[in-house]
């Protein structure tokens, strides 16, 4: 399945990069995408996008960008 | 400019102030230091913090880092001034990258401002306005003169004039009257017009569209990737190379430590790989949008790069380059006046609901008196046979013709003839054909002149009409009498014969040539307005029927190509040689935060005129 988040604070293009590479690290995540000019995420995985994946994706962007959000 | 910007801006003016009457005290030692220190903390508060924070969570190479490191370092070797100016032209650069951005951002939503805000739905009588998603199919929209035409919907009431230009790019205004179709997107001008809605929003053409180009930049083009992958090597090698550069020399020379140190630090500067990973995909963003704006959807960067290099364009005939309707091209009468053939055939297929009949109809234009008539066949595959002011008229193909001894002979014109006899004489006959696009051979002349080296036509007709229609345009190729798995079999040739790394687009109009779509490097539906069908089956989606567009597209493609190399090119040279002169000694940290934010600005600059690449 595939879902589209926004995203907020998305201040860097590097970052976005970064963000995309560790995102696509997770074992549950199919593949993902961040783009930076149209401050969007998407997410595919195997299964349902489920909110407990979306916390741990959360989690993961935290480490690499702090100051971006993911609205949920 | 956001707040957040304005406050960046604030800073940087602060601190330049600062920085300014730093130097021109007349102090020394700690003093010395503790002013410049004023000006640092003003502009670089956040990207020490930023990068401490980082540090934390295991971010080494992070731009803030080196940052911090280059100017604490320069602190280190006495070179204060250098380390508040590089902290500042630092931030001049994020701040000019996100105000850069935010702004084209906006000039591509512009593009697609197509989404409606609200409609205006009848209930009980009663006009209520409610947000598209809430109008329900079935239910009776009433759109007024200026207004968004909200939902795809069928006109029950009145007549108007609608305005696609904001989906095709063509702003010739179109008559739409009860039972016509109205496209979600497009812009009601003259009339108030009431209408059923025929799909929910989220299936609305306008949905449809808004999705495929915010989709767009998911699918990366190789050049994107390659930048990707070039950032994640570039920075941990540089500041390998900066660590290196500042132990080793010294070690083995008797000169300082402090010098290498600041070579070392000159390249930390210019360790960050920004300028490529804005300006690169901003290039393709900004050329995606400039196609969308004169009606051409490219649906990922990956297809505006392949487009880029198209070599060979294959066209599906009917639809594409022909209209796909059928008209009288010709009437040779050999006896009587060509009028009265064309009347007599017109009375002749009067009750016929055969397309060939329709059009015989449609061309004689005038009133037919069916009282003519007095007796009236068909004749399956033949034609029709019928009495009119007591002759007998038959009217249909050469096998109908033999059937009374008639002397028919066939038409050198290409199309479908049918032959008229009047008691048992042949009288002439009427051609009808499928008419070319006005702008086809346009569309064939202007790829050639972009340099696409070979253009290809495919068709199920036979092989007299189609070299007819390939003649007319100027295309290097015909293919007729092709089954559609035909077709299939005809690109893949085509495909093997074409050149290494160029590129084979195939343009039907995306009705029963999903297949050839999918089999072509770039696959491009025309006439998308209106058909779900083709949107989703092409990689390019032309969105009016105009195949001249294609040439505009390969253009654009190319601009932006070229702007991505260029791009590409320029920052890694100027960050080689800055890196070299560094190395050397021959530059400072002062040309090296010049050369970073500098090359980012330019590159971005450059980006941007992708976005402006509409001509």
């Amino acid at each position: 399945m595939k879902k589209t988040f926004n995203l907020e604070d998305l201040d860097c293009a590097n970052c976005a990069a970064k963000m995309e590479a560790a995102i696509n690290k997770m074992d549950e995540v199919k593949s993902a995408s961040v783009s930076f000019f149209t401050q969007k995420l998407t997410v595919e995985a195997e299964g349902d996008v489920t909110d407990d994946l979306m916390k741990k994706i959360a989690k993961v962007c935290r480490k690499v960008e702090p100051d971006c959000r993911i609205i949920l | 400019m956001t707040k957040k910007q304005k406050r960046s801006l604030v800073r940087i003016l602060a601190s330049a102030v600062l920085l300014v009457i730093a130097w021109a005290l007349p102090l020394e030692g700690v003093w010395k230091l503790l002013v410049f220190l004023v000006p640092y903390a003003v502009v670089g508060w956040d990207v020490l913090w930023k990068s401490l924070r980082n540090i934390a969570h295991g971010q080494v190479f992070d731009e803030n880092f080196l940052m911090s490191i280059a100017t604490i370092g320069a602190f280190f070797v006495d070179e204060y001034a250098e380390a508040v100016a590089v902290m500042l032209f630092y931030q001049v650069g994020e701040l000019f990258q996100s105000v850069a951005v935010g702004k084209s951002r906006k000039s591509i939503a512009a593009l697609m401002d197509i989404r409606p805000d609200s409609a205006t739905v009848l209930r009980d009588g009663e006009a209520v306005t409610v947000s598209p998603e809430e109008a329900e199919v079935g239910e009776t929209l009433l759109i007024k003169p200026g207004e968004k035409i909200p939902l795809d919907c069928v006109i029950t009431k009145g007549t108007t004039t609608v305005n696609t230009a904001a989906l095709t790019g063509e702003s010739l205004p179109l008559d739409k009257t009860v039972s016509d179709d109205l496209v979600s997107g497009s812009v009601n001008l003259s009339g108030v017009v009431e209408a059923r809605v025929k799909s929910p929003f989220a299936e609305s053409t306008v949905s449809r569209i808004l999705e495929l180009v915010e989709n767009a930049s998911e699918k990366k083009a190789k050049s994107e990737a390659f930048i990707t992958r070039f950032a994640r090597v570039y920075t941990p090698c540089v500041v390998i190379a900066a660590v290196l550069l500042a132990a080793l020399p010294p070690l083995f020379t008797d000169q300082p430590f402090s010098e290498w140190l600041s070579r070392a630090l000159t390249f930390l500067v210019i360790s960050c790989p920004c300028a490529l990973v804005v300006s690169v995909p901003l290039s393709f963003f900004g050329g995606i949008g400039a196609a969308s704006k004169i009606g051409v959807l490219i649906k990922g960067a990956n297809y505006l790069e392949a487009l880029s290099g198209v070599d060979t364009v294959v066209f599906d005939k009917t639809g594409t380059l022909t209209k796909g309707t059928f008209t009288v091209s010709a009437v040779h009468s050999d006896v009587i006046p060509p009028e009265e053939l064309l009347d007599i055939a017109a009375v002749a297929e009067v009750y016929s609901s055969h397309p060939i009949a329709a059009c015989i109809v449609k061309a004689h234009g005038g009133h037919i008196d069916k009282g003519r008539i007095t007796e009236i066949h068909e004749r399956a595959g033949q034609g029709i046979e019928a009495v009119i002011d007591g002759k007998t008229i038959l009217a249909g193909n050469g096998k109908l013709m033999d059937t009374v001894g008639a002397k028919w002979h066939p038409c050198h014109e290409p199309g479908t003839t049918v032959h008229i006899a009047a008691d048992g004489v042949y009288m002439g006959h009427i051609v009808i054909s499928d008419t070319v696009k006005e702008d086809a051979a346009d569309a064939i002349r202007l790829l050639k002149s972009v340099g696409v080296r070979r253009t290809v036509m495919l068709t199920g007709d036979d092989e007299k009409v189609a070299q007819a229609v390939g003649q007319a345009l100027g295309l290097d190729e015909v293919h007729a009498r092709l089954m559609p798995e035909d077709k299939v079999r005809a690109v893949e040739t085509l495909l093997q014969s074409k050149p290494v790394k160029s590129a084979l687009a195939f343009v039907g109009d995306g009705i029963n040539d999903a297949p050839v779509l999918s089999r072509a490097d770039i696959g491009i539906a025309m006439g998308a307005l209106g058909s779900d069908a083709a949107i989703e089956a092409a990689d390019v989606v032309l969105m009016d029927d105009k195949p001249s567009k294609l040439a505009r597209a390969v253009r654009i493609s190319r601009k932006t190509m070229r702007i991505v190399r260029e791009n590409i090119v320029f920052s890694l040279a100027i960050k080689a040689v800055v890196l070299v002169l560094g190395a050397l000694g021959l530059a400072g940290m002062w040309l090296a935060v010049f050369a970073d934010v500098g090359v980012m600005v330019l590159a971005i600059l450059n980006s941007v005129r992708a976005l402006h690449a509409a001509k």
